[in-house]
């Protein structure tokens, strides 16, 4: 449906690259995940058990989230993939498109398990993670408590790191700015909404470093080049491993989850569902805990999670007080409008 | 006369048997060049001709509302559309809903209309559950959007198979409901800044790397061999190098706590950490260090190949030093200093990794706005709008440089 000249040029060249990949092994699955700390967790705690529970392997493979590359892959018709974890943009954008296959639910469970929000027609919630503000608690011993700490300067002297990209920022300043977590979105739907987040954010804009790669957030702060930042969560717990003392200020966290999604046209509709369905048991789920920081969408999965890893869990209940969950239909909705704006704003 | 002498067919014999005997020759080495065209088709031609297809094909209204477009064949342009139109919208959205290609369209429309994709949605879910008219009083129950003439006129216009949309928006341009053209709004004109920005930073870059780059160029040539070895050795370095390491690098060097600010602060040089991470110098130092071999090493390979003897001329009939440089030496060495300046330029068109980790708020690149239109947002359109105005600039600028300095001026070696 979609370009269909440009199919037809994708699959030509698919054609004469000589379809280069093989045909799926006997016996194994082609899984695509995010790579780093992230996909070693899964390799651990859902590849590892899958394959010891069914005998199949787990053929990894590697992307950058890069929805591109499975539209590609989709378009050529020669689908080599067979499971996709993508972040929540990407499943919009891809059951939009429509280059992932429906999920048939009654195969995985009952979606009410679920976290409101993580189960769509093309995908299964797996992981939540969060957008939080964090500080160096080896340099700043009376850290930031609240997310209007974030925007006040005079109590905190000095630069701040934020996510270049105007998602998860006019949310922040909404929020710093005392609109409700439930509010913030229909505040933001309006012409004056999105005047009051710029405004808020110009009144710290001399004072903001961003970031666009994730492990960018860390480094800032590690380097001392800002006082705190907004950053992944699981990034700051992987510094802490590797000796930071960073503390990450749950207040107002911005929730988000990714997804697992198969492609259009792979060649093992049964396994792959049947792989997604033991990825998301309650135990492989809080398995996943153990290896990296990022919450379990199940709610059942919950009384699996030790107490010491539920500790750095954004969907933990003391963590949870104050949290707002990305809501990925706005942007998707008003994202490139506000990103041009945002982008004249960062020139002015 | 030439015309009335008689056409002497001896000689078009021979001209026509050598012809014949030079073919097997010829074909050998045709056949030996022809991987190479054929790659070059597959992988520059095709590829370019697809990019300026795909920056004006529109297939997703025509396919998802062909009922739609032909009932707003008669629509007067002006007012909320008759009963029929959304009759018609209706049954379109009850087959989209079955198709899921609901979102394709609401997606397309959305570039145009914020909001439109999540009407859209709504419109089929609504559309997939209406048995019967009246249709247009349940879709105007679902918000002023479908009301509104300029939502079906942006509707109709996107009827036909191939649209300006993108290429106009490359250039911050809009067709404005009367037909002709209009800026877009300031706060969404940003396309136009970005790339003058690109050029402007692509061209400091060029001729930072001519200024360091030549003096290091000359040297090259006049140093014993050994010392040449080593120097040309630190110029290639720095190119086996990725480029995010390099980057990476300069990060380290840069930062606020960095080993530069560490110097100047030792030295006395400045009481206060200077900026400069996350400001125009880092992109521009960064690039210019990464650009500097590509630069230098065309104007290397002209400057072996001018005689040293033709400068000991010029001084022995009398001529100064700075004078037998500029006129007889610098402009030998033209081809190089144009083929290196270009091969930088051109190269530097297309930074955004180095830009995005070292420069400042407003350094993002044409390159870095095409990467995420194709990678995360899947608007290819305005993707390929954007590479093919960048393959312009770029094409233009070449043309300049080849009317300025003529075609024979450029030389990589």
């Amino acid at each position: 449906m979609k370009m269909t000249i440009g199919r037809r040029a994708v699959t030509l060249l698919g054609m004469l690259a000589l379809t280069a990949a093989p045909a799926l092994a006997e016996g194994s699955l082609s899984v695509m995940s995010f790579g780093g700390a992230y996909q070693e967790a899964q390799r651990k705690a859902v590849f590892e058990s899958y394959t010891a529970a069914t005998g199949i392997k787990v053929d990894e493979q590697e992307y950058g989230g890069e929805i591109a590359k499975i539209a590609a892959m989709v378009e050529s018709g020669n689908t080599t993939v067979d499971v996709v974890d993508v972040d929540a943009p990407t499943l919009l954008q891809g059951c939009d498109d429509g280059i992932f296959e429906k999920i048939d639910w009654d195969k995985i469970g009952p979606k009410d398990d679920w976290l409101a929000g993580t189960t769509s027609d093309c995908g299964v919630g797996t992981i939540v993670y969060s957008t939080a503000l964090a500080y160096n608690a080896a340099t700043l011993k009376d850290g930031p408590k609240v997310i209007a700490d974030l925007f006040d300067t005079a109590k905190f002297p000095g630069k701040r790191g934020l996510w270049k990209n105007p998602a998860t920022n006019l949310e922040f300043a909404l929020l710093a700015d005392g609109v409700p977590a439930d509010q913030v979105y229909e505040v933001l739907s309006t012409p004056e909404g999105v005047d009051r987040a710029f405004a808020k954010l110009d009144t710290i804009k001399k004072d903001i470093v961003w970031w666009e790669a994730g492990a960018q957030a860390p480094q800032l702060l590690a380097s001392g080049e800002v006082v705190m930042t907004t950053a992944w969560n699981g990034r700051i717990y992987n510094a802490n491993k590797e000796g930071q003392d960073f503390k990450i200020v749950w207040d107002n966290q911005i929730l988000d989850s990714n997804y697992w999604v198969i492609p259009k046209g792979a060649k093992n509709p049964e396994a792959s569902i049947a792989f997604i369905k033991h990825a998301v048991e309650p135990k492989v789920l809080a398995g996943t805990t153990k290896y990296i920081p990022y919450g379990p969408v199940r709610k059942s999965a919950s009384e699996f999670v030790t107490p010491e890893d539920a500790a750095n869990l954004p969907t933990s209940p003391a963590n949870m007080t104050v949290a707002l969950t990305l809501d990925n239909a706005f942007w998707a909705d008003n994202g490139d409008e506000i990103r041009k704006r945002f982008t004249t704003w960062l020139a002015q | 006369m030439a015309l009335s002498e008689p056409v002497d067919l001896e000689r078009i014999r021979t001209f026509v048997a050598v012809r014949r005997a030079a073919r097997p020759a010829r074909r050998a080495a045709l056949s030996l060049a022809l991987p190479l065209v054929v790659f070059l088709v597959l992988t520059f031609v095709a590829p370019i001709l697809y990019l300026l297809v795909t920056a004006v094909d529109n297939p997703e209204t025509r396919s998802v509302l062909p009922r739609t477009l032909g009932a707003l064949e008669t629509w007067d342009g002006a007012s909320t559309p008759d009963e029929a139109v959304f009759a018609a919208l209706a049954a379109d959205l009850k087959q989209a809903k079955a198709d899921s290609t609901a979102a394709l369209v609401g997606k397309r429309l959305n570039y145009e209309i914020p909001g439109m994709r999540s009407k859209m949605l709504a419109a089929s879910r609504m559309a997939a559950g209406l048995e019967a008219g009246p249709f247009r009083e349940r879709f105007l129950e679902q918000g002023d959007i479908w009301a509104a003439p300029e939502t079906w006129s942006v509707i109709r216009r996107n009827g036909a198979g191939l649209t300006p949309y993108y290429l106009l928006t490359a250039l911050d341009l809009k067709q404005a409901p009367s037909g002709g053209l209009e800026g877009v709004a300031p706060d969404q004109a940003i396309f136009l800044s970005v790339l003058g920005r690109t050029l402007l930073v692509a061209g400091i870059v060029t001729g930072l790397t001519l200024i360091l780059g030549y003096p290091v160029a000359y040297v090259l040539t006049i140093a014993p061999k050994t010392i040449a070895a080593v120097m040309m050795l630190m110029v290639l370095l720095p190119l086996w190098t990725s480029l995010l390491v390099r980057t990476t690098a300069w990060v380290v060097l840069l930062q606020s706590d960095g080993v530069i600010n560490s110097v100047l602060m030792a030295l006395h040089l400045t009481t206060e950490k200077v900026q400069l991470i996350f400001t125009r110098i880092g992109t521009v130092t960064a690039m210019t260090h990464i650009q500097l071999p590509f630069t230098i090493l065309p104007i290397y390979s002209v400057m072996r190949s001018i005689q040293p003897t033709q400068l000991r001329a010029a001084r022995s009939l009398g001529s100064g030093p700075t004078s037998a440089f500029w006129r007889i030496y610098a402009p030998q060495t033209l081809p190089g200093v144009v083929a290196g300046c270009l091969m930088t330029f051109i190269l530097s068109l297309g930074y955004y990794i180095t830009p995005a980790l070292v420069g400042g708020p407003q350094d993002q690149m044409v390159s870095n706005f095409i990467s995420v239109y194709i990678n995360r947002d899947l608007n290819w359109g305005l993707a390929a709008a954007l590479g093919v105005v960048l393959l312009l600039v770029t094409l233009a600028i070449y043309g300049l440089f080849l009317r300025l300095v003529g075609a024979d001026k450029i030389k990589l070696g």
